[in-house]
């Protein structure tokens, strides 16, 4: 306990010292868990916007192949046909680079880069990440393999266009697709650094969570916020990895003739030499990160809906050790049912069974969590602040997309669905959507934190109707089409079975429609967003009257968090409406000495 | 057109500019109240969440219902009654848990929003309660489990022995198909042998390709097992037979293979869904390249004895492409010598 205090008077110290930093120090190579959460946010914000554009060319492909693009040359010039059309191959370097930038850029550095550097710090009682060293190389990694993805839009051939999930052959064949050329390495570099700069933010977090919280901060006195981050972390410390591996066999196997995962192949009028690899190895090294992945993607989001949900249902979280072993039971089992996503791979049916059981077994911690949300609700005292409503859009969200993996996840059902569009609806409800919407919530809650100014509610009740009706009239649909066996990544069905695609192609409009709404809806986020930063309302100190330890911080806080000794925690994070008591919200640094009113019986004990 | 469009957008455009400016104004004058919300957002909130629950439901199943035909394919193989049966219970399930859990959360979003003279209840947890909603999804999946597998062991099970066996090539952006021929057996293949001529890599000098054939299109047998060995001559390929629920991976350097029992043939398809144009297809279902969405391969399927018509009609492929086989026996004669001899020798 000495030595604690010791470091924190160091700490002190050395904040004061260096009080006045140089402008690049400041906000360009920060180490200061606080801006480097801000520069994941902007760069996840710059990404989104380029992949929700990219998506909405190819909804045009799809809901309208006939219209003529000729007039945006100007902007995505020789990605069209001499008609005006998108290219196919082009076609296929959107999706996948949608799905790159989606689940990689957005919702993995900037959903988990923004919140847990942000709020692990601020929420534990800590004056910075474990290293803040470390921390500043995550962000600048990160920076490195955004830059060398961005840079694989525009060279020859285009960017890989293999699907975000690779698979080679395909993926290592430049003769298979123009993709999979120079564009294509560059994938696999950036992903390199990408995971480069997941891993030191996860050991970041990990470290700072286990050692760092302040004191009286016990792990069951902990936010499901953190729970949540830690969870997150951990999985990436296990599964990034693994990419990493996956990607260098595959950059062995396109540059130094290794067959890891070729074999047997006659291509371009040309049998290739290479023999005795094994192509969905490579599936089952990508899966093993890119399931857990998905639960990177969607954890962070629920811990932010756990704090949102509490906090603006003036209620505590119900449940709040049942959610904590089912987030630790999600993040153990996440490991385990990775080849759902190989059933029909040609892998052994006796590996598919035991995938089954596995997988749909995920779904009972899932469930017990959408539960204790909904009943969080139960009698409480609901505000509807802008970050209230889209996690409530979560849940609903979480709920919708998570039943349907009901389906794919129960092998024989999975056979005919496979890859078609049921699939692309599932997981755009249940990790895109939803993610998405923790994301959203996320902003608009921690706003007054990060900028110290208040947000404009009005826009941000304009911004969440509009994406939570557009985002179901957008993903909803394509359930149908899947159940009808339309194939994902088609450029078009119009050499389809006859007659089909005409009883669609209805749908097909309106969901492009509903996209393009969706879409313009995020630009009164954005405006809302950055006008804000300048000119918003400036925030109170404690502005959601909410529990938690960085409300205790000033309104904006410096170098260091607190400007004098970190607050001790007194108890958990959910004492709202607790009854007895002055106010609605007891913060988590008031003692119980300071509140015999409406302390229980088992509070004495504490 | 374009002009009444970009006329709406900045209509809109003014609308929220309006909206976001008069609640600036209100905000700065209500600053002081230390209330948590300053105005009556609150209720237009909830209310507008239910009325997106009652719009939301009732889309959902007015499509459901009235696209019924359309997006719900006939089934033609034996095992897809099951399939479908398990696919439609699986969707009672969680069509009811989505809905009732919607309209909870969107109700308790309604009944028990914010009002300055109520507390929420202080309750944290329920220990009964987190047992009945683990142990009654438990329940549940344990059911759709048991039921899963039982019917995945069986479509993935070995083929029956009278199957006939198909072997099936996926390539870019074309499916080759080879039968046996009168000997009932597949003769062996090397994809080193594959050109543009032979291109599924035939292996001729396994006397068991001599009498393979490989048909324009495909044809199968109505009421037979039927056994696809699958390969890739690429890059990762699948076949996908939506209407017989059927559909496994192509992969180069790893052959796979599915079965199925076909139950109607095009003919009656065509009669069942009233289009004469109807035909059976093999898609590609896995990203493949530039064409990726145009491989297709018509799949006819018609009476046994049609069918066996059809395939004493057809020629071996050493038949239709008679210089293609002679100069393999001339550049292999020497092999082809060694080869018998070894086998006299033994």
């Amino acid at each position: 306990m000495k030595e604690t205090k010791l470091y924190e008077e160091k700490v002190v110290d050395a904040h004061e010292e260096h009080h006045e930093q140089s402008f690049i120090r400041k906000y360009i190579f920060s180490e200061d868990h606080k801006t480097i959460a801000k520069q994941f946010l902007i760069t996840g914000i710059f990404w989104a916007i380029i992949g929700g554009a990219f998506s909405f060319l190819f909804r045009i492909q799809l809901g309208f192949p006939n219209v003529d693009l000729t007039s945006l040359s100007p902007i995505i010039g020789n990605w069209l046909t001499p008609q005006g059309k998108i290219d196919p191959e082009v076609y296929l370097a959107l999706i996948t680079m949608h799905g790159t930038i989606m689940v990689f850029f957005v919702l993995t550095a900037g959903l988990s880069g923004t919140f847990l550097n942000f709020l692990i710090p601020l929420q534990l009682g800590a004056r910075d990440m474990a290293s803040g060293f470390l921390n500043m190389f995550s962000y600048w990694f990160f920076f490195l393999s955004s830059v060398i993805m961005l840079t694989s839009i525009f060279v020859e051939g285009g960017p890989a266009s293999g699907g975000w999930t690779v698979y080679p052959p395909l993926s290592a064949l430049p003769q298979a697709v123009s993709g999979s050329g120079l564009g294509m390495t560059l994938w696999l570099v950036s992903m390199s650094f990408f995971v480069v700069s997941a891993l030191l933010g996860a050991l970041n977090y990990i470290t700072t969570v286990i050692n760092l919280r302040t004191e009286g901060m016990t792990f069951f006195r902990m936010p499901l916020t953190i729970w949540a981050f830690l969870i997150t972390a951990i999985l990436g410390v296990l599964s990034f990895p693994v990419l990493l591996s996956a990607a260098l066999l595959l950059i062995m196997d396109r540059t130094f003739g290794t067959s890891f995962y070729l074999s047997d192949i006659y291509i371009a009028g040309e049998a290739l030499s290479n023999q005795g690899g094994s192509a969905i190895l490579f599936q089952h090294l990508f899966w093993f990160l890119g399931h857990p992945e998905v639960y990177i993607v969607i954890l962070p989001s629920l811990g932010i809906a756990s704090e949102v949900i509490a906090t603006c249902s003036r209620k505590p979280i119900f449940g709040y050790k049942a959610m904590v072993y089912s987030l630790i039971g999600i993040g153990i089992l996440s490991f385990v049912v990775w080849a759902h996503h190989m059933f029909i791979s040609g892998m052994n049916p006796f590996l598919g069974s035991v995938f089954t059981i596995l997988t749909l077994i995920i779904a009972v911690p899932s469930a017990i969590k959408s539960f204790n949300y909904i009943a969080t609700l139960w009698r409480g005292n609901i505000i509807f602040t802008p970050a209230m409503l889209f996690s409530i859009g979560l849940v609903s969200f979480f709920i919708s997309g998570g039943v349907t993996g009901l389906f794919l996840g129960n092998s024989v059902i999975d056979i005919n669905l496979h890859d078609t569009y049921f699939v692309v609806a599932h997981f755009h409800i249940v990790m895109g959507s939803a993610s998405f919407f923790g994301l959203f919530s996320g902003v608009y809650h921690w706003f007054p934190k990060m900028f110290g100014r208040m947000m404009n509610r009005n826009l941000g009740y304009v911004h969440f109707w509009f994406t939570f009706i557009g985002a179901y009239l957008v993903f909803f649909p394509l359930h149908y089409i899947g159940i009808a066996g339309f194939p994902r990544r088609y450029y078009s069905f119009t050499n389809f079975e006859a007659g089909k695609i005409e009883s669609f192609m209805d749908l097909n409009v309106f969901v492009t429609i509903a996209a393009g709404i969706t879409f313009a809806a995020q630009f009164i986020f954005l405006f809302n967003f950055f006008y804000s930063i300048y000119r918003g309302r400036k925030a109170s100190q404690n502005p959601w009257k909410s529990n938690t330890l960085e409300w205790t911080t000033p309104v904006n806080p410096g170098h260091g968090n607190w400007p004098g000794k970190i607050p001790k925690v007194e108890r958990w994070a959910y004492d709202y409406s607790k009854p007895g008591a002055k106010e609605d919200f007891i913060p988590q640094n008031v003692p119980y000495s300071k509140t015999p009113e409406s302390n229980l019986p088992e509070d004495e004990h504490h | 057109m374009n002009f009444i469009f970009l006329l709406i957008g900045l209509l809109l455009v003014i609308v929220l500019f309006q909206i976001f400016r008069s609640s600036e104004i209100l905000g700065a004058a209500t600053k002081k109240t230390s209330k948590l919300f300053e105005d009556g957002n609150n209720r237009y909130n909830a209310i507008l969440g239910v009325i997106f629950l009652i719009g939301l439901i009732f889309s959902i199943f007015w499509y459901a219902i009235k696209e019924y035909k359309n997006y719900n394919l006939p089934i033609a193989s034996e095992h897809a009654p099951d399939v479908e049966l398990l696919f439609w219970v699986t969707m009672a399930i969680t069509m009811s848990v989505f809905v009732v859990t919607q309209i909870v959360m969107f109700y308790f979003g309604y009944k028990y929003q914010y009002q300055e003279d109520r507390i929420a209840e202080y309750y944290t947890e329920n220990n009964k309660l987190e047992i009945i909603w683990t142990i009654i999804p438990a329940i549940v999946l344990t059911v759709l489990i048991g039921w899963g597998l039982y019917k995945w062991n069986e479509v993935t099970g070995p083929a029956p022995a009278d199957s006939e066996v198909i072997e099936l090539v996926g390539y870019q952006f074309a499916w080759a198909s080879r039968y046996p021929g009168d000997d009932n057996k597949l003769g062996s293949y090397n994809y080193k042998l594959t050109d543009v001529e032979n291109i599924v890599g035939i292996d001729f000098s396994d006397s068991a390709s001599l009498d393979d054939f490989m048909p324009r299109e495909i044809h199968i047998p109505k009421g037979k097992p039927v056994l696809l060995k699958i390969r890739a001559r690429d890059v990762i390929h699948s076949v996908y037979l939506p209407y017989f629920r059927a559909q496994m991976n192509a992969v180069p350097g790893m052959p796979t293979q599915l079965w199925f029992i076909p139950t109607k043939t095009t003919q009656e398809m065509r009669e069942e869904m009233g289009n004469d144009n109807f035909n059976y297809e093999i898609i590609c279902n896995k990203i493949c390249g530039r064409a990726h969405f145009s491989m297709k391969q018509n799949l006819i399927v018609e009476e046994e004895w049609e069918y066996i018509k059809w395939k004493k009609s057809q020629d071996s492929w050493i038949k239709k492409n008679p210089d293609y086989f002679a100069n393999f026996l001339k550049n292999n004669a020497n092999d082809l010598a060694v080869l018998n001899n070894d086998y006299e020798r033994n």
